[in-house]
């Protein structure tokens, strides 16, 4: 018996459902979209292995936040140097000085041991727009707007469903009563939104000729709060192509070794 | 298999060496000149890949152990700043994320090999009995490691799995809430909880490096089974380990960190859980909680008995009984190549196990619940009833009469 076919049937089989099970538990299909939610699934410039962030739509992502989602949602695990770092943005050193000056932080105590407001510095982390939970709910109907800065990494669909929410705002259904405050979204949990319709067409300038529309502004701001969650994405990439070029020709001088070796052997 | 010394110091500085720790000889004897098995399969090659993971784990996990922060408050933006400002730390974190569920991919089918080709039966118990507690170890790391992120799946998966041990309440009242108590170090999941699972953490993969040790030496006694199951019986049937398995192995490592790596730098994220990107809350409990990927099973398995503590108990037990395999399986024939019957329930396990993992992510309800609960039982006549009787009913198919006549194609000889 060379090699019986049985063994090799064995080897393959067993590899394939150990490939097959770590593929489909991965799904966890328990949190995968509810029944019933819109999810509208866009071409990202930053999906696929080569995917990279497209710098205008970004830096249109952060204008949308800055004006409009900025009232509301905190993103502190962002400091203002992220926007001219490599694979971000990539804002001109000095407009990220301006755009942080623009910002009210707390620093302190000083000498005679008061805390006090300053400009901020590249180096201070986004402020948030309220001091506490409390606040926030106090000041949102008793809604808490979450920070967004992992926003696109913590829910199923991530920039898709982020974009899908922001254009989700739709009249609700007849029979369907919206509690107190609340609005209808097709692509929200339970369908009923704490969140105002945030943005609307023209609410936000382009100025490098993109069409001020919603779509727009949802599509730009998914892509930015991507890069907000997975800022080295373009370096994890660059190297992964890289590494993998490095692999496969180890991979191939490898086998070539061992088929050399072993050719010595009677098999 | 435990053979004559062939090495041979050759300058007087070696054999001042050998003469006061003979640490030359034993990776010459054990890792070089191994007499091995000609016929080893690409089954084989993954106790070379796990020991890679092994170390992959440590190396990572160290090193970002230097930047990680093990307090309720600071916790889950530790782990942020070292994905955002320490160098190359996302890719330290989505090596250590993923070498986890590559590890136990590994050991999956190191497992699924050893029960496949009998390599736990004599004289490899012992062999086998450790490579279970390793994969218990394993276990306990990997949910400690997973509940220091601090996300919201992290914290509730913590809050769950101690809480099981509260079903000892129904044994003696009072027993399993002081346990968990204790566990805890407070009345609720909290910061004593975090410090001492990230201790523990650390600790344990130390734990695992013995066992393993111990796990490779108790290899090295009786020497590796093979796909036939039949012992070397002369010289012909084995070659040295090295060059011959150095590069099969090599050759698989490879191949394997290829996958690997494709999942660091290309979905990181795919096989975790989006709800572990909030950070943990005890006030919101997340409408579905889901264990990792690699414990769905076991999962399936506690969810599917209606008793709380009936259920722990086959948790425990769907490991433990593991333990007692080379005595459950009471056929004298090692590889299931000569084994017509055991081949196909052979299969039936593999494709409940599959089963229960797939239901292990669903709600326990319906028609998950029905099907979890009947492939429950099955996994469990399966090593209670089916492994037992098989040895006594099956008619082992003809063999070959040794390694290297299986090798080179020589007619099979009627079973003995």
């Amino acid at each position: 018996m060379k090699r019986t076919a049985s063994s090799k049937l064995s080897i393959v089989s067993s590899l394939a459902g150990a490939l097959l099970c770590a593929a489909t538990f991965a799904v966890t299909p328990a949190s995968a979209a509810e029944e019933g939610l819109m999810m509208k699934h866009q071409k990202w410039s930053f999906s696929g292995v080569f995917g990279m962030f497209d710098r205008g739509q970004i830096q249109r992502g952060y204008k949308v936040y800055k004006e409009v989602c900025s009232a509301c949602h905190g993103m502190r695990q962002l400091h203002f140097r992220n926007l001219s770092e490599p694979g971000g943005p990539e804002f001109s050193a000095e407009a990220v000085k301006a755009l942080a000056a623009e910002a009210e932080v707390q620093d302190g105590p000083n000498d005679e041991g008061e805390m006090f407001t300053r400009a901020g510095k590249p180096s201070d982390a986004f402020v948030s727009p309220f001091p506490n939970e409390q606040a926030a709910r106090a000041a949102n109907n008793g809604a808490n707007p979450p920070d967004l800065s992992l926003m696109a990494k913590a829910r199923v669909g991530g920039p898709d469903y982020i974009y899908s929410l922001l254009i989700g705002y739709k009249d609700a259904p007849d029979g369907m009563t919206l509690a107190e405050g609340m609005s209808y979204n097709a692509s929200f949990s339970g369908h009923q939104i704490a969140m105002a319709p945030p943005i609307d067409d023209e609410a936000v300038e382009y100025t490098d000729g993109t069409a001020p529309t919603l779509d727009n502004y949802a599509k730009d701001v998914s892509a930015f709060l991507m890069w907000a969650a997975e800022p080295k994405l373009e370096e994890r990439h660059k190297l992964g192509f890289r590494f993998m070029i490095y692999l496969l020709i180890l991979a191939g001088l490898l086998y070539l070794a061992k088929r050399r070796v072993w050719s010595k052997l009677e098999h | 298999m435990a053979h004559a010394s062939s090495y041979k110091p050759n300058t007087a500085v070696e054999k001042w060496f050998d003469d006061r720790l003979p640490i030359m000889r034993l990776m010459h004897d054990q890792l070089q000149d191994f007499p091995t098995p000609r016929n080893l399969n690409y089954l084989w090659t993954f106790g070379g890949i796990l020991t890679f993971c092994l170390v992959v784990q440590l190396m990572t996990g160290i090193t970002l152990a230097m930047h990680y922060v093990p307090h309720e408050t600071m916790a889950f933006d530790s782990v942020e700043h070292i994905m955002r400002d320490v160098n190359w730390g996302w890719l330290l974190r989505y090596m250590h994320a993923n070498g986890a569920s590559m590890f136990f991919l590994a050991v999956y089918i190191h497992i699924a090999r050893g029960m496949f080709y009998g390599s736990y039966k004599a004289p490899r118990e012992i062999l086998w009995i450790l490579g279970v507690l390793i994969f218990l170890a394993m276990m306990a790391t990997s949910f400690m490691g997973y509940s220091l992120v601090w996300g919201q799946m992290s914290f509730w998966a913590v809050t769950v799995i101690t809480n099981l041990f509260s079903s000892l309440d129904s044994i003696y009242p009072g027993l399993g809430t002081t346990i968990v108590q204790w566990i805890w170090g407070g009345f609720s999941v909290g910061n004593p909880t975090l410090n001492r699972l990230f201790s523990l953490h650390y600790l344990l993969p130390f734990v695992i490096c013995g066992l393993v040790a111990l796990h490779i030496w108790a290899l090295h006694v009786p020497g590796n089974n093979n796909p036939t199951g039949i012992s070397i019986k002369t010289k012909a049937d084995a070659i040295p380990f090295h060059p011959y398995y150095t590069l099969k192995d090599g050759f698989a490592l490879s191949v394997f960190v290829v996958l690997f790596m494709a999942f660091v730098f290309y979905a990181p994220n795919y096989l975790g859980h989006p709800d572990n990107y909030i950070e943990a809350n005890p006030l919101a409990t997340p409408p579905h909680i889901v264990p990792e990927w690699y414990f769905l099973p076991y999962y399936a398995i506690l969810r599917a008995i209606p008793d709380k503590l009936f259920g722990v108990m086959a948790f425990a037990g769907s490991i433990g009984l593991l333990l007692f395999l080379p005595w459950l399986d009471t056929s004298k024939v090692k590889s299931a190549r000569y084994r017509p019957i055991y081949k196909w329930f052979f299969a039936l396990f593999m494709i409940d196990v599959l089963v229960l993992g797939y239901l292990g992510a669903k709600p326990p309800e319906g028609w998950y619940l029905i099907v979890g609960r009947l492939a429950t039982a099955y996994y469990f006549l399966h090593l209670l009833a089916v492994l037992p009787l098989l040895g006594w009913i099956e008619k082992p198919s003809a063999m070959p009469g040794s390694i290297t006549d299986d090798v080179l194609g020589k007619k099979p000889v009627a079973a003995k």
